[in-house]
């Protein structure tokens, strides 16, 4: 599983850029981090090697300005960090946190659990379901 | 390697090889072997769930997240039995005339693609949907256009018994839109055509194609191919590639025709878009009803398009810009989001191309120049002017910086929309009108195939897709591709005795 080694990493940049994640319980998690390792698993292994080595960085970069690592930070300081590398002057980063972001959402709203709860009811029944 | 004869082999099947292959059903009916080759599956009407992590990795390349070389956009495009076609939302627009005109392509008329495109919307069943089946998202777009003083115009649309299921960009699960896979390739089937679906073209080479046929992956959708997997040399006498912009110029140039054709791969250009979101006091039916039902042409004016439209939970968030507290809030907010899709009329330039890596991988070159920058921000705030005339409390611009825009805000939108927040790799833009790589001319020196999609050079290979636009079309795009494979399937029907010979030889 690749996202094994960084899992905890992972889980609180999920948890950052989707707050609601953090209600997740484990069969939760689970769902969301098939989906982003089905996803992961298409790509070639030059990228996924590289998306391990961004959430490693993710993980220690903080040290350098708070002396901790990610999963050691408030949310605040958190949402501060990856808001720097949302906005980083060179593309890669904002590059690498952009699709880092794409991850997180794929597998937190493609969940139809997640699509239900912010009021996404699309039906292949169309009107009809609408208005029964 | 197995071996196999045909006398036209047609590489892909959507809104290009779709056509062509209904076209060639008059040859298929005279003996002549006809085969239609697509990548990905052909799926069986059960199998179209409008689950959205579902459906996107049956029908797209890449799940629909293909990126541009920078990683910049992602581009979108249909790998399934009927291509494009299947995961479009049905919109008919016949090409404009400045725009054909000004492709300059000598034997290309602008009455001739509009006649040809008129015959497919009466063949696809296009027509204006009732008003009763439109939805809130797209009232409000009309209302808040007349009200900040544009005229909206509505999209003829070619569907047949629409539910209103909202899932056209997942495929209709319904089977009312009227693409390749419902209307001419089972036209073409009837008459003889035949199909090999999990078939990738690796290359063209003189007189033939090599193919690999894939088994499908466990659990994946989609009936197995009908031919054993393995690699095939396919013989044929004629070969149309019809697998779109990316596919088609990635095949030839794996095909080592970049040399003689130095134009190959040149005069890309996709539409960039954006889509806004903005939020309503009260919940507006939008996930209902069909999502793309009118537009706002400023092609001419400012370079811009607007249309309505309506994504799905995951799209969304990817394309909010941002993060945490203010992004989950919007998306909580679903049921009262009205969106407009804002897409930029960019224009061909040197460095957009499309190139293949040392794996033969198709590689898009892409860099927003200020005039696409400059026609997406004019879009932006049009729409965003639009969303407050139709009562919108909020709008999400993602040329804005924080993006979210107050009713307050609504007389500063000029000045909190801004170039300079257009930020690569900070915003989200996606790009589904894919176009340019193959363009139509007179000669190698400028184009890869003349006016009937015959490639310079190489009698007996055509290309019948959205690769020969010479230009970007400034509309949505299925029609005139229709209308451009049509004609290649003319020229092959007319030079049949030339150049297939006679038929029944094909093994």
């Amino acid at each position: 599983m690749l996202l094994a080694p960084v899992r905890d990493t992972f889980r609180a940049i999920a948890v950052t850029v989707v707050p609601e994640a953090s209600a997740l319980d484990e069969p939760g998690w689970s769902a969301l981090e098939a989906l982003v390792e089905k996803t992961l698993s298409k790509k070639p292994a030059g990228m996924q090697r590289q998306l391990v080595t961004f959430v490693r960085a993710i993980e220690h970069l903080p040290r350098l300005r708070w002396g901790r690592p990610f999963t050691a930070l408030s949310p605040d300081v958190r949402t501060r960090f990856l808001s720097s590398l949302e906005r980083a002057p060179v593309l890669i980063l904002r590059r690498g946190f952009w699709g880092l972001r794409t991850l997180v959402f794929l597998g937190y709203y493609a969940r139809p659990e997640a699509a239900a709860a912010i009021g996404y009811r699309a039906d292949a029944r169309g009107w009809e379901a609408r208005r029964a | 390697m197995n071996a196999r004869s045909y006398d036209v082999v047609v590489i892909g099947s959507g809104a290009g090889g779709g056509t062509v292959a209904e076209g060639l059903a008059p040859l298929a009916r005279a003996g002549y072997r006809i085969l239609v080759v697509e990548q990905g599956a052909r799926l069986a009407e059960s199998e179209f769930t409008g689950k959205e992590d579902d459906m996107a990795d049956a029908l797209y390349e890449d799940g629909g997240g293909f990126l541009t070389a920078d990683g910049a956009m992602t581009l979108a495009f249909g790998r399934v039995w009927g291509g494009s076609t299947v995961v479009y939302t049905g919109t008919s627009l016949i090409a404009p005339k400045r725009v054909i005109e000004g492709w300059r392509v000598p034997g290309l008329a602008h009455a001739d693609v509009e006649a040809r495109s008129r015959r497919y919307m009466a063949e696809n069943g296009v027509h204006l949907l009732e008003p009763e089946l439109l939805n809130d998202n797209n009232r409000l777009f009309v209302e808040g256009c007349t009200k900040a003083g544009f005229r909206s115009e509505q999209f003829p649309l070619n569907l047949r018994g629409c539910r209103g299921s909202s899932l056209c960009n997942l495929g209709c699960p319904n089977g009312a839109k009227q693409g390749t896979h419902r209307v001419q390739l089972p036209e073409a089937m009837a008459a003889g055509v035949e199909a090999v679906t999990r078939a990738e073209a690796l290359r063209v080479e003189n007189g033939r194609v090599l193919i690999r046929v894939s088994a499908p992956a466990p659990g994946e959708k989609g009936s197995p191919s009908e031919w054993a997997p393995g690699d095939y040399t396919v013989s044929a006498k004629a070969i149309v590639s019809a697998g779109g912009s990316i596919g088609t110029t990635a095949l030839l140039l794996r095909s080592g025709l970049g040399p003689s054709l130095p134009r190959l791969g040149a005069g890309f250009t996709c539409h960039p878009a954006h889509i806004l979101v903005a939020e309503h006091e009260r919940p507006i039916t939008n996930d209902v009803g069909h999502p793309k039902s009118f537009y706002l042409d400023r092609a001419v004016e400012e370079g811009f398009v607007l249309e309505t439209c309506m994504y799905f939970p995951f799209i969304t968030a990817k394309n909010l810009t941002g993060f945490g507290v203010p992004h989950a809030t919007l998306m909580r907010a679903f049921p009262r989001l009205q969106m407009i899709l804002v897409l930029a009329c960019d224009k061909a330039v040197p460095q957009n191309r499309i190139s293949v890596d040392t794996d033969g991988k198709a590689v898009v070159h892409y860099s927003f120049t200020k005039k696409t920058v400059e026609s997406l921000v004019k879009a932006t705030r049009a729409a965003a002017r639009i969303f407050f005339a139709a009562g919108a409390l909020r709008v999400h611009a993602p040329s804005a910086d924080p993006p979210l825009l107050t009713r307050a805000e609504s007389g500063a939108i000029d000045t909190r929309v801004d170039e300079r927040h257009f930020r690569t790799g900070r915003i989200s833009v996606s790009a589904a009108h894919l176009m340019g790589g193959c363009g139509m001319g007179s000669s190698p020196a400028d184009s890869v195939t003349d006016s009937w999609g015959r490639v310079h050079g190489r009698p007996g290979l055509f290309v019948a897709d959205s690769s020969l636009f010479p230009d970007s079309l400034e509309i949505n795009p299925y029609l005139t591709v229709m209308a451009l494979a049509d004609r290649a399937a003319e020229r092959i029907r007319e030079d049949a005795g030339s150049l297939l010979g006679a038929p029944g030889r094909a093994r």
